[in-house]
C-alpha cells in the first residue's frame, strides 16, 4: 500500500520530507476512514507550493482527527507529486480516483495543473477543492471543482490599485510567463485595472517557465522608462529576473501576486528584491486571532512561518470537512452541493463564502519585501 | 531601441555563446575523432555545472560570501574540481558505453549516446532533485558602466575563462605530441595507429579534455544564469549542438564561431523580435544550415579535423 502513493516511474517521487504516511493498512472506499487525495508539485520547480501547502493540509487533518474525526470516521491524506507538471496532474489526478479510491480531491497550486487535474475530477464526478489556484478558468471546468482564494482579475487589480494610487506610478513594465495560464491571467486583469486607472503600461515581454535567461526582457525594459515591474510569475525563475535586473543596473521595484510565496524566492533573488511588492492571501503579521493559532500550531510542528499557500492548504482542509459534516455522508454529489452551500465560514484566510460560480469573495494582502522578509503594507477590499 | 541597449544585447549574447563555444567544442573533438555525435555531452556539462556547485560549497563559499567574498584561489580550485569530475566521467562513459560499440553500425552508438543521455538526466533528478537551485556566489558581483552598457565580473570573468581555455585547448592540439596525435587520429584512424598511436588513449584523452571543457561551460552557466537544474543540459546541450553543426562539426575554429553566432542570434532575437522566439531560432538555423550549406561555415576548405 504504501508503494501505491507513489506517482510516476522515478523513485524520487516517492520522497516525502517530513511526513508521515497516515494510511491505514487495508484501508479502501467503504472502511472505516474518509480519504483525501491531494496532487501537489513536491518536487521541481515549484516544489515549495506542493509542500508547505502538504503540510498545512496534514496539519489541518490531524487535528479534525484529534477531535474525534469527520461523520465518526478518520480523515486520511494520500499526496501524489506532480512535480509541476500538467500531464504528470492528470495522471495523479486518474490515480488518486482508481486507485486510491478517494472522496474528495485538494489540489493544485498552480492554475495550469489545476485545470488539467480538475478536468479528470470533474469527468469522474470527485469534487475538488483547489487551494490556490487563481486563474477563473480553474473552477468554469465544471460543477465540481472549487476553490478557496481570490481570483486573478481582484488580484491583478489589487496591485494596479496600489502601483497607482499607493506608490503614483504612471509607467509599469509587464514581464509575464507565456507558458503559465496563471502568469498570463494577472498580467491582463493589471494592465486592464492599471489602464483603467490612468497608467500606461510602456512595455510587454516574456518569458516561458525553464528559461535560465532574462538578460534580452529586461535590457529591453531597461530602455522604456518604466517605474516598475509587474512579474506575475512564479518564485523561481522572478528570484533569478530580480537577480538579472540588478545586475543590469535595473533599479525599479518589482511587484507580483500570490506565486511569490516561497522562502526561496529570498534565497534565490537575495537582496536584489529589497522594496518589491507582492499580492498575497495571508500575511502573518496582521492576522485574526484565528489566524494566529494556525501560525503558532504551524511554527510549533514544523518550525517555520506558514505562507500564505499553507494557510489556504489549511483552508481547503477545513472547508472540505466542513461540507462533509453538513453533507452528512461522503457521497460525491451531496459532498459538491454541500461544498457549493459554504456560507460565512471562519477559515485561517478570511470569511469564505462560496459564490455561484464556486468562487470565494475575500480580501488580498500587498507585501513589502525587506531584507528576506515580507512585510504587510496594505489590504484591499474586493 | 538606443545604441547602448544595443550594445548589452550584443555583449549578453557574446557571453552565452561563449558558453555554447566551449560546450560546443566537445561535440566537435568526439566527432572528428568518432563521426559519432555524443548526445550525452549536454548532460556532462549539466554534471560539471553540479560538481563546480559541490566544490564551491565544500570549499566553504557560503561562509567566505558573508565575509569578504570567495577567495580567487578556491574559485579556480572549486573550477578545476569540476573540470576533473567531469572529464572523469566523461572517460568512464567512452569506456562504458562507447567502446563495445565502437565498430558497431554507425547507428548503434548514436542510440547508445542517447540512452547515456537519458540514463545520466534521471540519475541527474535521483542525486540532485529536480528543485532548481541557485548557484553560490564563487564571484562576488561587481558592476561596471561604461556608457550606459552594464559590465560585471561575471561577464568578464566568462569572457577571460573562455578565451584562456580555448587558446590552451589550441596550443594543446598544435603543439604537444598527443594534439598531434589527436589529429592524426581524426585524419586516420589506421594509418595512425600503424604509425604507434595508441588510439584507446586518444580516444579517452578526447573525451576527458571535452568533458572539462564542458564543466568549465557549467560554472560559467551557473554563475551567469543564476540557477541550476537537472534538465539543463537538454536544451543548452541542443544548442551547443547546433553551434558545432554551424561552424562545421569536426572544426575547432568553427565551434567556437558558431557558439557565439547561436549566443548572439539568440539574445538579439530575444530582445527584438520576441523571447517566444528564443530557442526557435536556433533550430531555425539549424534547418538553414542543413539546407544550404551542411558542412557548415568553415566546411569549404578542408576542415582541420581532430
Amino acid at each position: 500500500m504504501l508503494l501505491a502513493s507513489c506517482a510516476g516511474l522515478n523513485g524520487f517521487a516517492c520522497k516525502k520530507p517530513g511526513q508521515a504516511e497516515q494510511r491505514a493498512s487495508g484501508s479502501s472506499a467503504g472502511s472505516n476512514a474518509i480519504t483525501i487525495g491531494h496532487y501537489a508539485s513536491m518536487t521541481g520547480a515549484t516544489a515549495h507550493f506542493g509542500q508547505d501547502t502538504d503540510k498545512a493540509a496534514r496539519l489541518a487533518i490531524e487535528q479534525l482527527n484529534a477531535q474525534g474525526g469527520v461523520l465518526g470516521k478518520q480523515l486520511e491524506l494520500v499526496t501524489l507529486d506532480t512535480r509541476g507538471d500538467s500531464a504528470e496532474a492528470a495522471n495523479a489526478v486518474t490515480r488518486l480516483i482508481d486507485v486510491e479510491k478517494v472522496h474528495a480531491i485538494i489540489g493544485e497550486v498552480a492554475s495550469s495543473l489545476s485545470l488539467a487535474g480538475g478536468r479528470i475530477a470533474q469527468r469522474r464526478s470527485i469534487p475538488m477543492v483547489s487551494p490556490s489556484s487563481t486563474n477563473p478558468k480553474v473552477t468554469e471546468v465544471g460543477d465540481y471543482i472549487f476553490r478557496v482564494c481570490y481570483i486573478d482579475p481582484f488580484q491583478g487589480k489589487v496591485m494596479a490599485t496600489f502601483a497607482r494610487d499607493n506608490l503614483k506610478f504612471g509607467k509599469v513594465a509587464l514581464l509575464k510567463d507565456v507558458k503559465n495560464d496563471y502568469s498570463i491571467g494577472l498580467a491582463d486583469s493589471f494592465r486592464s485595472a492599471f489602464e483603467a486607472a490612468g497608467g500606461q503600461i510602456v512595455v510587454e515581454q516574456s518569458y516561458s517557465a525553464g528559461d535560465t535567461d532574462f538578460s534580452a526582457q529586461l535590457t529591453a525594459i531597461k530602455g522604456s522608462g518604466a517605474q516598475a515591474i509587474y512579474v506575475p510569475g512564479y518564485y523561481s525563475e522572478v528570484g533569478a529576473i530580480a537577480r538579472t535586473a540588478e545586475r543590469l543596473g535595473l533599479k525599479v521595484p518589482l511587484m507580483g501576486g500570490d506565486g511569490w510565496d516561497a522562502p526561496d524566492l529570498f534565497k534565490i533573488g537575495g537582496s536584489a528584491l529589497n522594496g518589491s511588492y507582492f499580492s498575497n492571501h495571508f500575511a502573518t503579521d496582521t492576522a485574526t486571532p484565528r489566524a494566529q493559532r494556525f501560525v503558532a500550531d504551524f511554527k510549533a510542528k514544523f518550525g517555520q512561518e506558514p505562507t500564505g499557500l499553507a494557510a489556504l492548504g489549511y483552508d481547503a482542509v477545513l472547508v472540505l470537512a466542513d461540507a462533509m459534516k453538513r453533507a452528512g455522508s461522503t457521497d460525491p454529489r451531496a459532498l459538491r452541493d454541500a461544498l457549493a452551500a459554504t456560507k460565512n465560514f471562519e477559515a485561517v484566510t478570511g470569511s469564505i463564502t462560496i459564490d455561484k460560480d464556486r468562487n470565494p469573495q475575500k480580501s488580498s494582502v500587498v507585501l513589502e519585501i525587506e531584507d528576506g522578509k515580507a512585510k504587510f503594507v496594505a489590504l484591499v477590499a474586493p | 531601441m538606443s545604441l547602448s541597449q544595443l550594445l548589452q544585447q550584443i555583449l549578453n549574447g557574446l557571453s552565452l555563446g561563449s558558453i555554447y563555444a566551449l560546450i560546443a567544442l566537445g561535440y566537435t573533438m568526439v566527432y572528428g575523432i568518432l563521426k559519432l555525435i555524443n548526445f550525452a555531452h549536454g548532460e556532462v556539462f549539466m554534471v560539471g555545472a553540479y560538481a563546480g556547485y559541490f566544490a564551491a560549497l565544500g570549499l566553504g563559499v557560503d561562509q567566505a560570501a558573508s565575509g569578504g567574498g570567495f577567495p580567487l584561489h578556491l574559485a579556480a580550485l572549486a573550477l578545476a574540481l569540476a573540470m576533473g569530475s567531469a572529464a572523469l566521467l566523461g572517460m568512464a562513459i567512452e569506456y562504458l558505453a562507447y567502446r563495445p560499440v565502437r565498430n558497431a553500425p554507425r547507428l548503434t552508438p548514436l542510440i547508445t549516446a542517447i540512452g547515456v543521455s537519458l540514463f545520466l538526466q534521471n540519475a541527474a533528478l535521483l542525486a540532485f532533485s529536480p528543485n532548481p537551485r541557485p548557484y553560490p556566489p564563487i564571484l562576488r558581483e561587481l558592476r561596471y558602466e561604461v556608457g550606459g552598457v552594464i559590465v560585471t565580473n561575471v561577464k568578464l570573468a566568462i569572457f577571460a575563462v573562455a578565451i584562456a581555455l580555448m587558446l590552451l585547448l589550441r596550443w594543446f592540439v598544435q603543439s604537444t605530441w598527443t594534439g598531434k596525435a589527436m589529429r592524426a587520429v581524426a585524419t586516420n584512424v589506421d594509418a595512425a595507429r600503424l604509425m604507434g598511436i595508441d588510439v584507446n588513449r586518444i580516444i579517452r584523452v578526447t573525451f576527458a579534455v571535452g568533458s572539462a571543457l564542458a564543466a568549465a561551460g557549467g560554472i560559467l552557466f551557473g554563475l551567469d544564469q543564476i540557477m541550476i537544474n537537472p534538465s539543463m543540459g537538454v536544451l543548452t546541450g541542443l544548442k551547443a549542438f547546433v553551434a558545432a553543426v554551424l561552424g562545421g562539426i569536426g572544426n575547432i575554429q568553427g565551434a567556437v564561431v558558431g557558439g557565439l553566432l547561436i549566443g548572439l542570434a539568440e539574445q538579439l532575437t530575444a530582445g527584438y523580435i520576441s523571447p517566444d522566439y528564443r530557442d526557435a531560432i536556433t533550430f531555425l538555423i539549424l534547418i538553414l544550415i542543413l539546407m544550404l550549406r551542411p558542412q557548415g561555415l568553415f566546411g569549404l576548405v578542408r576542415p582541420e579535423k581532430v
